[in-house]
């Protein structure tokens, strides 16, 4: 890393503040918009997504890509028959 | 600053978009052969791409002062027509000799089906017969994870491929050290929407460093910004890289990479003659 957490901080602060306000806002949207039946699974993603942005763990990024991740399976091969 | 492009597709962008890139420092690019957004009907249909790619393309880089280098195979969208995907296969080797071929790509793998990896250790087959390098794409979004681990484990499980001659492309956060701690070469591609932005390309340099990570823009007919490393160039300066750090990134690694294949007929820019070159495109 070239730069301290507080240079992060203020040079991105702007950036990941509307940022924010664009997932804020999406959940808005889809709580004011008409009832309609909705993937929950889909959902319940992103809720789990930003559970991740605010617990205390690092490799935050590492694991919400693995969140949106289909599982591996070691034995695909035999599955496969390759 | 001097760059490579390691992953673009030319063929799906213009003119301007060469003269743009010569005058944002770009010296080279590499363009592996994928899918067109439709599926091809033939064989033949290959045979023309492969011509598109080995002759006009490398005649319209150096009107700009740009070397075009590509690679060849049927992509992994289209390698779902099993029989199809090996009349490709065999007819790849009447274009192996063409002076800007660099070997075999991008194979890999898009759903992550049982013919899909049935044609990429064909794909693997002919590279090792042939002793070509190899560039692997990975699958996206919630694929990607898994079909790059299936790709790994049929990468690793032929004793016979070299991790230093294998370049895997479009990795991320969740697949960068898979792809690294086995000795292979990786891709960060540059997308405005999927993929990579040039800010989480920055932080994977520094949490990982330059060895064997290069960056592209994989510019093509989709949603892509063929500029996209010179965003990159920026991004690092701004965070106080010197400048040796960015271009072992963007252009140090790549020529080191594509070095080992005898194609790579690469001249430095500060050893050119645009002119002449202009004058025999």
């Amino acid at each position: 890393m070239t730069r301290s957490a507080r240079e992060v901080l203020e040079q991105e602060f702007l950036q990941v503040r509307a940022k924010t306000l664009e997932i804020a806002a999406f959940f808005d949207r889809l709580h004011a918009a008409e009832v309609s039946d909705i993937d929950h699974s889909q959902l319940d993603l992103l809720e789990q997504g930003c559970r991740i942005l605010s617990d205390d763990k690092h490799d935050k990024a590492a694991r919400v890509q693995l969140l949106f991740s289909r599982a591996y399976e070691a034995d695909w091969r035999e599955k496969f028959s390759l | 600053m001097y760059y490579v492009d390691p992953h673009i597709h030319m063929v799906s962008r213009t003119t301007d978009d060469y003269e743009t890139l010569a005058k944002m420092g770009c010296v080279a690019m590499s363009e592996p052969a994928f899918w067109a957004g439709y599926d091809r009907g033939s064989v033949d249909g290959f045979r023309d791409y492969f011509r598109q790619l080995t002759e006009t393309e490398p005649k319209r880089a150096a009107q700009f002062g740009i070397q075009h280098f590509t690679w060849l195979c049927i992509n992994a969208k289209e390698a779902e027509d099993v029989q199809l995907s090996r009349e490709v296969i065999a007819m790849i080797p009447e274009f192996l000799d063409c002076p800007n071929v660099l070997g075999i790509g991008e194979i890999g793998l898009n759903k992550n089906t049982k013919n899909e990896a049935t044609v990429f250790l064909e794909h693997l087959e002919l590279a090792v017969r042939t002793n070509q390098q190899i560039l692997i794409h990975t699958p996206h979004l919630e694929d990607k994870f898994q079909g790059t681990r299936m790709i790994l484990d049929m990468l690793v499980g032929d004793s016979r491929i070299d991790p230093s001659r294998v370049l895997v492309d479009h990795v991320e956060e969740h697949t960068i050290d898979l792809v690294l701690e086995r000795g292979f070469w990786a891709g960060m591609t540059l997308y405005p929407i999927s993929k990579c932005t040039p800010q989480r390309a920055a932080d994977m340099i520094e949490k990982y460093g330059p060895e064997r990570l290069m960056a592209n823009s994989a510019g093509d007919w989709g949603p892509s910004k063929p500029t996209a490393i010179p965003d990159l160039i920026l991004e690092l300066r701004r965070r106080g890289h010197s400048e040796a750090a960015i271009g072992e990134v963007v252009y140090d690694n790549p020529v080191k990479f594509f070095s080992q294949s005898r194609r790579f007929d690469f001249i430095r820019p500060e050893q050119r003659n645009v002119r002449d070159q202009i004058e025999l495109s």
